[in-house]
């Protein structure tokens, strides 16, 4: 085997509607290693690029909520079996970002993704319920999902922390647009990869890499989208973000603040905090 | 074997009821269970028809056919070559039949009755105001006169849909009825436009209004909007049709039309058409589909049945 | 009034679509699945397994004795403690394997299924695969998730179950057992019918596949001794489906024993349609809900309870329903109604139904040809029926409808309800309120309304009265397989 190969360099690129484009914007920036190498430049989306993201994520959510809870358990488990399929990717991503086990990294994050993917056909059943009410009516409640989800993905744990915040999103049939870690955002692009060669209808998951700063507000702020994930969010522009999400009573969100790699980062709860409630009555009588 | 033989020249139709009983048959008519139907229809599509069977159906797809140009753009030229091609479909093998019809607007009715003269292909107009079916009533009852006049053998007409879905059924009922005199002796194709009319039991409805004020076949649609003929929705058409001949003693064709472009879809409409309403609709007389490059593709699976080989396009006139 | 429609024999024949049987590729001879590995039965007897609609053998199965059972268990003990051990979600991801391979594998089982047991192969290949391997696919993402399904109750499998399946549904009751008891920890010895053990041997070859451990699933093939010795040996419980006089027996055996049970047993169920129901819609259920699988089915609509003012126009539809009906070779893609399951049961089928002759009942059957060898009995219909004939209050687990009538939603419950059984029921109306009201009054512990016949792995499924007890389905299937604080078994 000859070292004298050139490998095909990977370009970087933005996932919007199941397909990769440039930022309108032209403008990209430089991803380094945690030892200053460098290793790409990605995408720096703009706020037209964060528009049409929401576009296309309204614009799948409808079909995507419609599919059998079975059916989207089936399509994120297999999303996990592509992401089994790249981990030598994932892991050398992990290690560039500066992780002392990458493989564990991995491991956590496709089990992780993994047990959402076994949530899709259970999360009414547990957090559903028929309501006993006083008078002859049949009563139902049960967890739909709130629409367009925007996330703000964590700096650190660029992958693991990816996987915790997006899976719970879209179990349920949301779909989110992903504002992916700053300086981390490899494994985010390589995951988007993943969905476009998965069964993932386009506009489930984009993911626009970038500057946090700059995307944050215009997410937050943004009138169709129906909640956001702030765990990434810097603590200097959190209170910036809620004050602009008041304005369509967007619903905002914080994960867990607790050690990825547990089992505390997981849950049930982290789906239905992206859900609404609906209760139905129908009278009981011959 | 003279196609004209084929297509009973049966006398039309005539209402079996008054305006005023319209409305009640509409509320009477039965509840459709959407999903039931639905899984029924997908159900009878899952038939595997092979072989001999397979080239019995496409040989009555061919021979059901109305061969169809609805466009803007339709010149005499183009009526030309497509009366050609519907009476011989493929010039490479005699043995394909001729289709049932062809099917055009009112203005290339003359150029059609011309070039079909004696080949045992009929000509079927749209009139009434097609596609929306809402100018002047008397103004569309003309139309359907002329086009009767011209020597249209039958007329596809829409029902009055605004009238319908807002609950006006013995107004709704009464066009047709004008509608049907309108046509004198040529046969009154119903349009009901089902992808307009929201629900199974609105076309069930739909179904037996048309049936009763003297259709001679009900139509799935005009094919000039999004949703055309589905499996389900012509399932509950023949559903309807059913009842009225248990009802009546009459039988009313079944035409599917719009979005009808592989073999496979024409057979499984063959399927439904057998399974439910049985051997004596299975014939040009009962049942049409309006189709165009549908043509092309059952000659291809002709040939395929017939060489072994999968066939390409190339080998095909496209008028 | 509407008389039933002439429909003449369809000119239009569909030609034999035969589905392939190259995919399936039989052994001579199969020994008992046992710590992972195929032995030969300790008992030194085997027996024969045939293709109902042929009667032709298919191949040589090994009959499991008390000592064969007593080996199974064992390796089901030993593998327990190890696999309790793990996490999880890495059981979930062994079941998860299976279900993948059932997906990948399902027109070789689906067509296997059909040649042993007699289904038509577009039931196997539409439902009873699917289904089998959603089931795997649900319960194996309970695995990881046990303490949410029961909060604070510290929820721990129950050891080492011993399950006996019956012969309606191979694959798919193979599914309904394995799936909660590998996802809750549990190991497994399980027990195919006697006439149907061929998918249960190649579902061994998945597990092995999968790479379960060895051990966790065992598979001893036999008839009614090896149930019985399997029931008497040392499980910490047994799931038992198939008919009500076995599981009485079942119930009277483990009695004082400590074991866990829980029994799926037979039914007699009521289709009631109202005079508002969406008719032709209720034709297909109620013909889906009794000759869906040949009624071999413990949950089929076989009493049809029909409001008197439709009585007349739903008979007819029936009729003419039932003369479309394809009865025939179960590989042609094309047939509804199979074979037979074995020719014990067709005796006991033509037993019921002349007895429903005896007592004045009226019968009526499409005229079909039957193929000359195999198992086969037409789609029957009886009218005239009441509560007190036979075919009214036994259940036969055949083709044949029994047809009452009624006049209001009161008596329909009545009727409904009186009977020993309690598994299903189906209600057939427009009008929702009304549903509602029968379902809450029905004594059935699964209600169909507007549709028949439906499954889910999500949905709960299991009868009241001596329909059974015990739910699999859902997060209530999950129950039966685990210990749990605060109380109850």
């Amino acid at each position: 085997m000859s070292d004298a190969r050139l490998p095909v360099k990977r370009t970087a690129k933005l996932f919007i509607g199941g397909v990769f484009p440039r930022s309108e914007s032209g403008l990209t920036y430089e991803v380094v290693a945690h030892d200053g190498r460098p290793l790409a430049h990605a995408a720096q989306a703009s706020r037209k690029d964060l528009r049409e993201a929401v576009v296309a994520a309204r614009g799948a959510q409808p079909k995507w909520a419609s599919m059998t809870a079975y059916n989207r358990g089936q399509i994120l488990y297999r999303v996990a079996e592509l992401m089994e399929g790249r981990r030598a990717q994932f892991e050398a991503e992990l290690s560039d970002a500066g992780a002392s086990d990458p493989a564990r990294g991995v491991n956590a994050a496709i089990d992780r993704w993994v047990w959402y993917a076994g949530w899709a056909d259970k999360i009414a059943q547990v957090s559903g319920a028929t309501n006993p009410v006083a008078d002859p009516y049949f009563n139902f409640t049960l967890p739909e999902p709130t629409g367009v989800v925007g996330i703000v993905a964590p700096g650190e744990q660029p992958l693991l922390g990816l996987v915790s915040r997006v899976a719970p999103a879209i179990v349920s049939g949301n779909t989110a647009v992903v504002v992916a870690s700053e300086r981390s955002p490899l494994p985010a692009v390589s995951l988007a990869e993943v969905m476009a060669t998965s069964d993932v209808p386009g506009g489930v998951v984009n993911i626009l890499t970038g500057v946090t700063a700059e995307l944050v507000p215009w997410l937050a702020g943004h009138m169709d989208v129906n909640a956001i994930d702030v765990t990434g969010v810097p603590a200097d522009l959190l209170t910036e973000a809620e004050e602009l999400a008041a304005e369509n009573v967007k619903r905002v969100h914080r994960g867990p603040d607790v050690d990825p790699f547990s089992d505390a980062a997981q849950s049930p709860y982290e789906i239905t905090a992206l859900t609404e409630f609906k209760t139905v009555w129908h009278p009981i009588g011959a | 074997m003279s196609q004209a033989a084929e297509i009973e020249r049966s006398a039309p139709a005539v209402p079996v009821a008054s305006p005023a009983e319209a409305s009640r048959l509409v509320a009477r008519a039965p509840a459709v269970d959407a999903v039931g139907l639905e899984g029924r229809a997908a159900s009878l599509a899952t038939r595997s028809i092979k072989r001999e069977t397979k080239r019995q159906a496409l040989e009555l797809t061919v021979r059901c056919m109305d061969l169809t140009t609805l466009e803007g753009s339709d010149t005499t030229g183009k009526i030309v070559a497509m009366c050609a091609k519907a009476v011989r479909p493929n010039p490479l093998d005699a043995s394909v039949p001729s289709v049932a019809a062809v099917c055009l607007y009112p203005q290339l009715v003359p150029v059609a009755v011309e070039r079909l003269r004696g080949t045992g292909v009929v000509v079927a107009s749209v009139a009434g105001g097609f596609p929306s079916g809402l100018g002047p009533l008397d103004a569309r009852l003309r139309e359907i006169t002329d086009v009767a006049a011209a020597g249209a053998d039958e007329i596809d007409i829409v029902l009055n849909r605004s009238l319908f879905l807002g609950g006006r059924y013995a107004e709704a009922f009464e066009e047709l009825v004008a509608a049907r005199e309108a046509a004198g002796s040529a046969h009154l194709k119903v349009i009901l436009e089902t992808g307009e009319l929201g629900s199974y039991d609105r076309i069930r409805q739909a179904s037996v209004l048309a049936m009763a004020a003297g259709a001679d076949f009900i139509k799935t649609s005009t094919g000039k909007i999004g949703v055309n003929a589905t499996l389900p929705t012509a399932l509950c058409m023949m559903e309807a049709a059913r009842e009225f001949h248990a009802q009546t003693g009459r039988r009313v064709g079944i035409k599917v039309a719009g979005g009808v472009r592989r073999s496979k879809q024409a057979i499984q409409y063959l399927v439904l058409l057998n399974e439910t309403l049985g051997a004596a609709w299975m014939t040009p007389a009962l049942f049409r589909i309006g189709a165009s490059s549908l043509l092309n593709d059952v000659l291809m699976q002709l040939e395929k049945g017939s060489t072994g080989r999968y066939a390409g396009p190339d080998y095909f006139t496209i008028d | 009034m509407s008389e039933a429609i002439e429909t003449p024999s369809a000119t239009w024949e569909y030609a034999p679509a035969p589905e392939s049987t190259d995919i399936v590729r039989l052994d001579d001879r199969y020994g008992l699945f046992i710590g992972g590995e195929f032995v030969e039965p300790i008992s030194g007897r085997w027996f024969e397994t045939i293709d109902p609609a042929t009667e032709e053998p298919l191949a040589e199965v090994a009959e499991a004795g008390a000592e064969d059972v007593a080996l199974a268990v064992e390796a089901a003990r030993e593998a327990s403690a190890p696999w309790q051990a793990l996490p999880g979600s890495e059981r979930a991801k062994y079941v998860y394997r299976i279900a993948r391979q059932l997906q990948e594998r399902a027109r070789e089982f689906a067509v296997l299924e059909s040649m042993n047991g007699g289904k038509p192969i577009r039931e196997s290949r539409d439902v009873d695969l699917p289904l089998a391997a959603a089931h795997f696919f649900y319960y194996a993402g309970w695995a990881d998730k046990l303490e949410y399904a029961f909060p604070a109750r510290s929820p721990r499998p129950i050891g080492v179950a011993g399950q006996i399946i019956p012969w309606n549904f191979p694959m798919l009751m193979a599914a309904w057992k394995l799936a909660p008891a590998l996802a809750t920890g549990n190991t497994v010895v399980l027990k195919p019918a006697e006439t149907t053990p061929l998918t249960a041997l190649l579902l061994a070859h998945v597990i092995r596949e999968a790479e379960l451990p060895p051990g966790v699933v065992n598979i001893v093939t036999g008839a009614g001794a090896t149930g019985a010795a399997l029931v008497g040996a040392d499980v910490d419980k047994i799931a038992f489906t198939g008919s009500t006089e076995v599981g009485k027996a079942i119930r009277r055996a483990t009695a004082g024993s400590g074991k866990r049970l829980t029994l799926e047993l037979g039914g007699k169920a009521a289709n009631i349609v109202f005079e508002d129901a969406p008719l032709d819609q209720a034709v297909e259920g109620v013909v889906n809900g009794i000759f869906f699988n040949q009624g071999h089915v413990c949950c089929a609509g076989s009493r049809l309870l029909v409001q008197e003012p439709v009585f007349d126009v739903l008979l007819a539809k029936l009729k003419d329903r039932l003369q479309t009906l394809r009865v025939g070779d179960p590989l042609d893609k094309n047939t509804d109604i199979g074979a037979i399951n074995s020719r014990a049961q067709l005796e006991k089928i033509s037993e019921l139904v002349d007895s429903g002759v005896a007592e004045g009942a009226e019968i009526y059957q499409p005229k079909c040809a039957l193929p000359e060898r195999g198992f086969w009995f037409r789609p029957t219909l009886f009218t005239g029926v009441s509560q007190s004939h036979r075919v009214a209050r036994e259940e036969i687990f055949g083709p044949v409808l029994s047809i009452l009538t009624f006049r209001t939603p009161e008596e329909a419950v009545e009727k409904a309800n009186n009977t020993p059984y309690g598994l299903s029921a189906g209600i057939w109306s427009e009008k929702g309120s009304r549903i509602l009201w029968m379902a809450d009054r029905l004594r059935a512990g699964v209600v169909w309304a507007n549709t028949f016949n439906r499954f889910d792995p999500t949905s709960p499924f299991g009868g009241y009265k001596e329909s059974g007890f015990g739910r699999e389905g859902g997060l209530h299937g999950l129950e039966p397989y685990l210990e749990l604080d605060g109380g109850t078994r």
